[in-house]
Order: structure tokens, then sequence, then C-alpha cells
């Protein structure tokens, strides 16, 4: 699904902020990447969805045996490459249903898909929403205008269960939510996890793990992975905290 | 086939002359097109043309006398290559011979306009100036649709029309709210205005349509110089479109439009406008000047009059529709999107001017500005003496796509009354690259993403549109902005 060879990466200023990063993902697993601020976490999600701002120095990403960093970010997210943000962009005056549709019909029309149209749409719309136990009230909104942090991330994972993508990359997802929103967010993360869809879940805190399982979990540290292994890594770093982990 | 309308239009001439014409009228009559240049004789060519009465030639002589000593404005902030008014033709017929016999012939880039803006195939071949009665039949369509509008007493009709069967309604109204001395472009437009739209809606009468110059479909071309006189009696309602999305083409470089409305006591008019004349290319060649005088008059008490504008085309845009708010309790309302993109340039705004008690404005303007474009609001809000409890409210917001074009905001408020309460909100915003990457992220393409976003900057102006209109305006706003980032 996705191989990350020796990933090095730098910002506007030239700084390197990626020092090689190597990483497989195999479809159905779950990832999670944990480390401190300032490790390279969201610059990893950067690079990987095409964000603008990131320069990718060395290294391959292959993504489903294609390059990645090769396509454009709309291409990325139509071959099925989703990014959850982690400060989820308001866009005034765009009413969220619409902006769905039409992210969804283009996603649909690159799969050689008919595109839905408003009662198709409306049909899928309710069994996602059923699906993930969440309510209605956000789709007649503005696009995350005047939302809360919950609400925000609520609608970034009913987008993913809308698009349906094969790589789901969920960038601090937990950040900033209460415990009943965070077990929302977690529930609706469990209902969308199948056999052909890989998620890399990068998160500070380990909380989130509580709730959801993943079969790997990777210490990114001062751009490095610096060491992987299964979930008890996660509870291990609870205890002792990321310095006992940090890199040289 | 011009025979007899040029034998007519011998006959008024000479019935002109008759009554002691006294400005040595020269041009051949029997000529379709006026020669080049703008003197009283060319004045008199184009009203005898037209078979008008004497009292419409002297209120165009009177506007020419007036225009002959005004200075040509320039406080506009517009750069406007030097307008050389004699080397104009100021009337020419209707060209038929050069139309395209079928869809085959027409250039296939505006086909593909079309397509993008969604036209339906059986409108696309009249937009496009296919010889309209081998394509459909708009003329049946028309008629059908007059016959409704006159059982309600409803008069929609070509100004030149009005002027001879409904006479009385038109000299009335013809000047009252834009006087002829108004400013130097429509005293130009009152001195030598080609055609236009009438409309009167009687007392107590509620349009049941939307009105629409040529149903969207421009069969008979009005030229450069188009006069409109909206009248609305008491009580009556009206929504008024103009434009079309299509693009349009003129091998006139000038023009100057005059719209007038006047609305009596509860009377209410909606008057919507697209503006697509051609832009002129990405390098500033050829494209439109634009200058529009567009104003209402809420006689009334309790009238409102709305204008609503969606402004993307002409390389030179200048126009500010405005409300006089005379009537007590009287709403003016104005709407705007301007998109300029490339070399196009618009200074465009509003003025409301309140004169009666609690009358109320609102001003809702959105610029846009791409490529190397200039877009300038520019507008007045003045509350006069009497105007108790005169409320307005203004927004303001200019969004900028690149780094090349420039977006101004000019707002005078004079106010002269205590109890007014006026507010003024702007905003300037570059176009939000999170915003872009957040749309790309989802799967739209980057200039989807960007449609989506001036979309949603426009919303509020986009909702004042009759609903099909707003539709096609959205995709023209996408049209308009291809090719602005990347």
């Amino acid at each position: 699904m996705l191989e990350i060879k020796n990933l090095h990466a730098r910002i506007a200023d030239g700084r390197e902020i990626l020092k090689g990063i190597d990483l497989v993902v195999a479809p159905g697993e779950v990832h999670a990447i944990m480390g401190p601020n300032g490790s390279g976490k969201s610059t990893l999600a950067g690079v990987l969805s095409g964000r603008p701002g990131y320069e990718v120095t060395e290294g391959t990403v292959l993504y489903r045996g294609r390059d990645l960093l090769a396509l454009d970010p709309d291409e990325r997210a139509r071959e099925g490459v989703f990014l959850a943000f982690q400060y989820p962009v308001e866009i005034p005056g765009v009413n969220n249903m619409y902006f769905l549709r039409a992210a969804l019909n283009s996603v649909r029309r690159a799969r050689g898909e008919p595109e839905l149209d408003a009662g198709q749409f409306l049909k899928a719309v309710r069994a996602k929403l059923k699906l993930l136990e969440i309510g209605d009230d956000l789709l007649q909104r503005a696009v995350n205008v005047g939302f809360s942090g919950g609400e925000k991330k609520r609608n970034e994972i009913f987008q993913m269960a809308m698009l349906e993508p094969k790589l789901a990359i969920l960038d601090e997802t937990d950040s900033g939510l209460d415990i009943d929103a965070l077990r929302v967010v977690a529930r609706g993360i469990n209902k969308l996890h199948a056999p052909d869809r890989a998620m890399v879940l990068i998160t500070h805190y380990q909380r989130l793990l509580d709730y959801i399982e993943p079969d790997r979990v990777h210490v990114l540290s001062r751009g490095r992975i610096v060491k992987s292994g299964d979930k008890m890594l996660a509870v291990e770093l609870e205890k002792h905290g990321y310095a006992a982990f940090e890199a040289a | 086939m011009s025979t007899p309308v040029a034998a007519k239009g011998l006959d008024a001439v000479r019935e002109v002359t008759s009554e002691g014409y006294k400005y040595g009228f020269v041009t051949e009559i029997e000529s379709e097109t006026a020669p080049a240049g703008l003197n009283e004789d060319i004045i008199a060519f184009i009203s005898a043309k037209k078979r008008e009465p004497q009292w419409l030639l002297d209120w165009r002589l009177k506007a020419y006398r007036h225009w002959l000593e005004m200075p040509e404005p320039h406080w506009a902030k517009l750069r406007i290559a030097p307008i050389d008014y004699q080397a104009a033709t100021y009337y020419a017929a209707p060209k038929r011979q050069n139309a395209p016999k079928s869809l085959d012939e027409v250039d296939p880039e505006l086909l593909r306009t079309y397509e993008k803006l969604g036209i339906p195939l059986s409108e696309r071949a009249a937009l496009a100036g296919v010889a309209v009665d081998a394509v459909f039949d708009s003329v049946s369509v028309a008629t059908t649709f007059k016959a409704k509008l006159g059982e309600l007493g409803i008069i929609f009709c070509s100004f030149g029309e009005a002027v001879r069967e409904h006479g009385d309604l038109v000299r009335k109204y013809l000047g009252s709210v834009v006087p002829q001395g108004d400013n130097f472009f429509a005293a130009l437009n009152s001195a030598v205005f080609s055609d236009g739209s009438f409309v009167y809606v009687p007392e107590g009468v509620r349009c049941p349509m939307e009105l629409s110059t040529y149903f969207r479909i421009n069969a008979a071309k009005t030229g450069q110089f188009e006069r409109t006189l909206i009248v609305a009696d008491k009580g009556s309602y009206v929504s008024y479109l103009e434009g079309c999305t299509a693009p349009q083409r003129d091998e006139n470089q000038l023009h100057a439009a005059v719209v007038e409305l006047v609305a009596l006591e509860g009377a209410e008019i909606k008057y919507s406008t697209v503006q697509n004349w051609y832009p002129g290319d990405a390098e500033g060649r050829g494209g439109i000047y634009n200058f529009v005088t567009k104003r209402g008059a809420c006689r009334g008490s309790s009238s409102k009059i709305s204008w609503t504008q969606v402004e993307t085309g002409s390389a030179i845009t200048w126009k500010y529709p405005s409300c006089i708010l005379e009537g007590d309790n009287s709403v003016g309302e104005f709407y705007s999107v301007a998109i300029t993109n490339n070399l196009q340039q618009a200074d465009t705004g509003t003025k409301m001017i309140h004169i009666g008690r609690n009358t109320r404005s609102t001003i809702v303007s959105k610029g846009i500005s791409a490529g190397r474009g200039q877009n300038t609001y520019r507008g007045l809000v003045r509350i006069q003496p009497k105007a108790e409890n005169a409320r307005n409210y203004t927004q303001c917001d200019s969004l900028l796509i690149g780094h090349k074009c420039g977006a101004h905001t000019v707002p005078y408020i004079e106010v002269r009354n205590p109890s007014a309460r006026v507010e003024h909100e702007a905003t300037t915003s570059k176009i939000d690259e999170d915003q872009m990457f957040y749309c790309r992220q989802r799967g739209l393409k980057q200039e989807d993403a960007l449609s989506l976003i001036v979309n949603g900057f426009c919303k509020e102006v986009l909702k004042e549109l009759p609903m099909e209109f707003a539709v096609e305006a959205q995709k023209l706003l996408a049209v308009s902005l291809e090719g602005s980032v990347g």
C-alpha cells in the first residue's frame, strides 16, 4: 500500500525536518505514529498529501506501486489518499453537502464510476451517518464555518467515510477533543477499518489508542523513526515519556 | 427589404425638415449606416430613422448640447486610452449578411464556452448569432409571452415601439431619473441612444414572470447605446433580467447605456444584470469600454429598488447603479460581484441617496481581482437633512488572486442628519492557500477548487439572482477566472 524509503524533506526556510523516514504500511493495517512536538509528524502528513511548502530532498514514496510524490495533491486524493486535517479549514459560503458532493463526484469520476445525483448522494449520506452514529446537524452549514473543535473533527471523519479512501492519514485527529468527542471520532475510525484500507494515525498522546488498536506503533523523534513495535509500545511510551526514546 | 423602412424614414425626415428644421440636414437617408462622427445632423438622422416625434428629437439635441460642454470624466481609477468620439459610428442598421448559417460556421471557442456555461443546446445557435428563424422560433415565444403580459396591462416592448405606442408614458418619465445632462456618458447616450426596453407595470399588478430583454437571446442587436426605462406603478412588482451569461461580442468598443427605474408608492423593482461583454484578450487588446449610468428613484413611500449585478466582462467597467430614496420608508439595495482578470479594469459601486424618513439601504459588494486586473469599489451613502432615522449597511469584500492585481475601496459617506445610522465593513484578502489545499486534498482540481471558493465568497450576492440565472452565473465565475491560478 505505502512504502516510504529514506524520506528527507525540508521546509521553506531550508531546515530539514524529515531526516530519513522508512515505513511500510500494508492494506488493512493501522499504524500509529507518535512523537513529541516538533518531531516531524505533521511534516510527514504534509509531504504524503502534497501540501505546498515542503521540499523532498531525498528518498521515495511508493503508493500502490506508483510514485506518490510525482502526483498533484488532488490527484493523490482521487487515487485514494485522504488526510484528516489537524486544523480543518473554513470555507465561507460553501455548503458542506455541496462541497462533499463535488469532492465525491470528482473522486468517482477518477475511478470511472458514475457521478451521484442529489438523491443518490443524500441516500449515501444517510447511510454513512447511520454507520458512524452521528447526527446530520453539520450538513447544511458552510464548510467548517463556526464549527466547534469537536464538530470539525467529526466532519473530517464523515468526509473520510463518504470518500472511502485507500490510505487515510489522520493528523492529530484526537487533539483538542473532550472525551465524548474522542469516543465519537474513534468509533468512526473503527467502523471505517477495512481489509483494503490502510490507516496512519498521527498522534501526540496515547489516549486515542485506548479506543483504536493499532497493528504497529512508531516513535518519531527529530525526523526519524527511532523505535517501532506493537501496541504495547504505546503503553510503554505513556509510562516513560518520549525522553527515553529521543534520537541522538 | 430595407426600401419601405427607408422610405418611411425619408417621410419622417421630410416632416421634420418641413417644420423648419434648421440644422442643415445633409446625410443620405437611404444609407443604412450613418457616417462616422457626431453632430446635430447625425442625431437628426438617427431620430428620423427611428421615426421619432419632434419632442424626442428636441430632447436628444438638448442632450447633445449638454454633452458638448461636458468634459470626459477622469475621476475613476481607470486607465483609458483616448476615445475619439468623432471616429465612431452612431447608427448602423443591424447586419444580416454576415450571420453564420448554422452552428458549423460558429467559432468553436465560443461553442466551448456555451458548453461550459451549460447553456441549453436549443439556445446556443441563437446566441451565436445564427439567423434566428433557422433555429428556433423566438418570435412566437415572444408573442405568447406578450399576450400574457397584455392581459395584465403590463407593457413590455422595445424602446422604439414604446415611443410610438406609449409616447405619453415615455415622455413623462424619460430623463426624470437620469437627466440629459447628468454626466458625460449619460448625455452622450441621451443624444444618440439606439434602442432598448420599456416596461410599465400598472397599479397593483405583480408581474408573474421574470422579464428578460430577449428571453436571454439577443434577437435584435440594440447596439452600443442602450436605453431602458422601467416604471412600476403603485403597489406593483416586477423583476427584470438584463444581459446574458454567454459572452457577447460587439464591433463597437464604446458602450454607454442608461437605465432608469421609477418605483411609485409601495412598488418594488428588482433589476438583475449579468454583464459579459468581450473583455479583450490576455494582453488587453480589444474589449468593450462599458460606461453605464443606472439609477432608480423610489418616488413613493414604502417603495423598493434592488440592483443585483454580476460583472465579468468588458475591458473597462464604469458603473454605479444607484437609488434615490425619496419616499418615506423606501428601501434601496445593491448587490454586486465584479471580476477583473488579465488586464480588465472595473470601477463600480453605488450611490444611496437618502431623502425620505426611515429610508434604508443595503450594499454588498464583492470584488475579485486576478491576473493584472484592477477592481475598485466606489460608493456614496448620503443622508439628507430630512432623512430621519435613515439606515445604511455596507459590506465591501475584496479577494485577490495572484500578486499582480489590485483591489481598491473608495467609500464616501455624507451624513447630514444626526439620527442616521451608517455602517461600513470592508475586508481584503488573498485567495487562501489553506482553502485551496483543503479542497484539492478532497479531490477537487485546482480550477474547481478556486471556483468553489470564489462562489462561496460571492454567495450573498448570487443568492439574490433569480434561480436559473444564479446557476449560470456560478459557472460564469469559474469561466471568467480560468487560467488565473497554477
